[in-house]
């Protein structure tokens, strides 16, 4: 019985202070940041008083944040890897997944590049080293600038998972750069380069390839046949309460205003209703 | 006066907490050190236990997210010696020049303007710095090589040589104040002295003065050195943080990684909780850095030491 009271007193405390303070905090990927933000921008416009800080400090930190407790979703570009699961579990954090958009990695390079498109098998030996001119792959004569984003990103895993696999390895000459817009930007000033960065970011001043004859857009994935695009998600620490802000803002993904937003930044509604 | 013996031992305690309190105050900065040095050290140690110092110093294999992960550091290393040494060798004349001129050859009003704005360089954070670099030199460099002798093509303008430039920018105004006081403090009688025996401007400078200040000169030098080789940010922005050793070694022109650079980059990844190696590895890079570090102040120490013992014998 006395354990009855104490759970009562605990259960009691935590509903007051969820509805008193208001507060969210995420934090995590880059790439799904721009997301998070214009949720937490539109919901926080229309419920004034609560507060949601939306963090991006790459899907590993966010992974992090969600196992030690300081944060309520974790925005990752990728699936959780098998150590942090198995870390999580170790900690009793149970994380949920909730895809939220779907997005693409096109393959760019610069405008001036006569290259149109080229297949997986073709990146993948750009990227490990073994193309190093264009002309090799039907371009102009001009040595190839491999740019990658760094190994502590969600993109980088992700394009390594769809396009390396496990054993290839980067060539050691290839530049690594610590966001998407960086890897765009280095892009439309070098000619020979070719790098890789999420769909929203791909913009005129850079040229989208095909692959595998596929023009990366939102048609191409959703259809699934762009072959180097993934699901976004953001991870609770188990399934939120309905009434939750977390749940709220989660559900936004799915409303006629998120689909909007997502569109905006570029990424790809998660179709259906 | 007498006192009381509680009295005297009253006062004698006073004195003694006092002298704690000092003592514990001062002793916080050493502290701070030494526990920097060990928590370091102590995450850095399970690294050589678990891959071997062998690996990490002697291979150029930097593949930590790979499975099976490769920790071969020796082209980090030779990217952080490469960019801190054009750094250097561009900003060490460069400073050294230029504060002679404001101390003993430029107008006095020209030097009270110039040392303010040569001391603000200082106060631009780095990471505007690298954005600098990484949008104004980085496409100057790639569109300069054209007009270059030879027109040879610089294919990607993010390289050591944008890296160490920014870096030596970076480091002067540390160089040009430092030395410009240690020039300063040689002080009037002494360059009185020197002109009453009839030697020209340039023999004082360069026969009294520099000797005179050689000391501050070198320290001057030194906390150049150690700016350049600890600056995080402009190099992970515009040295392109590729894990190669150029080749010929002294490309410039080519993309390389620093051990600053890949400790910032890398620690997001490479928490306890994901490989532990790639974690402990880059405890094991601050440790060398920190090391090195050591080992350029206990030399600046030393040299200082017996150049003041010599100008005293001499």
């Amino acid at each position: 019985m006395n354990q009855n009271v104490v759970m009562s007193v605990v259960l009691g405390i935590s509903v007051v202070s969820a509805h008193a303070q208001g507060k969210l905090v995420m934090d995590g990927s880059t790439t799904v940041g721009p997301i998070a933000k214009a949720f937490a921008e539109t919901y926080m416009r229309q419920n004034p008083g609560v507060n949601i800080t939306v963090s991006e400090s790459g899907s590993g930190n966010g992974a992090k944040a969600l196992l030690n407790g300081t944060c309520d979703i974790a925005n990752l570009s990728r699936h959780l890897k098998e150590s942090e699961k198995k870390a999580m579990s170790e900690k009793g954090v149970k994380p949920v997944a909730h895809v939220v958009a779907f997005d693409a990695l096109p393959v760019i390079v610069h405008p001036s590049n006569r290259v149109k498109g080229l297949t997986v098998d073709q990146i993948r030996d750009i990227y490990t080293g073994k193309i190093t001119n264009w002309k090799e792959i039907g371009g102009g004569d001009q040595r190839i600038v491999v740019i990658s984003r760094d190994t502590n990103s969600g993109t980088f895993e992700t394009f390594k998972e769809l396009v390396l696999g496990n054993d290839s390895k980067i060539v050691a000459s290839a530049e690594y750069t610590g966001s998407n817009g960086g890897v765009r930007q280095r892009v439309q000033m070098t000619k020979g380069a070719i790098g890789y960065a999420g769909l929203g970011f791909v913009d005129r001043s850079v040229k989208a390839l095909e692959v595998n004859g596929v023009v990366p857009s939102a048609e191409s994935v959703i259809a699934k046949q762009y072959p180097i695009s993934r699901e976004l998600y953001m991870f609770t620490n188990g399934e939120p309460a309905a009434d939750s802000l977390a749940a709220k803002l989660l559900s936004m993904s799915r409303t006629e205003k998120g689909r909007e937003i997502i569109e905006e930044i570029g990424y790809v509604p998660v179709p259906g209703k | 006066m007498l006192l009381s013996p509680g009295e005297r031992m009253r006062r004698r305690l006073a004195e003694l907490a006092g002298r704690g309190v000092l003592f514990g105050i001062t002793s916080v900065a050493a502290l701070a050190v030494l526990a920097i040095i060990f928590f370091i050290a102590r995450d850095a140690l399970p690294f050589f236990t678990q891959v071997g110092a062998r690996e990490f110093f002697l291979s150029t294999e930097w593949y930590p997210a790979h499975q099976p992960p490769r920790f071969g550091a020796a082209a980090i290393f030779a990217g952080s010696l490469l960019v801190t040494a054009t750094a250097v060798l561009l900003a060490v004349p460069l400073g050294l020049f230029a504060a002679l001129c404001m101390s003993d050859v430029l107008p006095f009003g020209v030097r009270q303007v110039l040392k303010p704005v040569i001391e603000m360089l200082a106060a631009i954070p780095s990471v505007v710095y690298g954005f600098f670099a990484l949008t104004v030199v980085a496409p100057l460099m790639q569109n300069g090589g054209s007009w270059l002798p030879g027109q040879f093509e610089i294919a990607s303008g993010v390289n050591a040589l944008t890296a160490s430039l920014i870096l030596g920018v970076m480091a002067l105004p540390t160089i040009v104040s430092v030395s410009e006081d240690a020039l300063q403090a040689a002080g009037r009688e002494l360059r009185e002295g020197s002109y009453a025996l009839g030697a020209t401007r340039a023999e004082t400078l360069f026969k009294v003065v520099i000797p005179a200040s050689v000391s501050g000169l070198f320290s001057a030098v030194l906390l150049g050195v150690m700016r350049a080789m600890g600056e995080t940010m402009v190099v992970w922005m515009a040295s392109g943080n590729a894990a190669q050793i150029p080749r010929p070694w002294y490309n410039l022109l080519q993309p390389v990684r620093t051990l600053t650079a890949t400790i910032a980059g890398d620690m997001g990844e490479a928490d306890q909780m994901t490989g532990s190696a790639h974690y402990h590895v880059l405890f094991a890079m601050g440790l060398c850095l920190l090391l090195v570090s050591f080992a350029c102040n206990l030399a600046g120490e030393w040299i200082v030491a017996r150049q003041r013992k010599r100008l005293r014998g001499g």
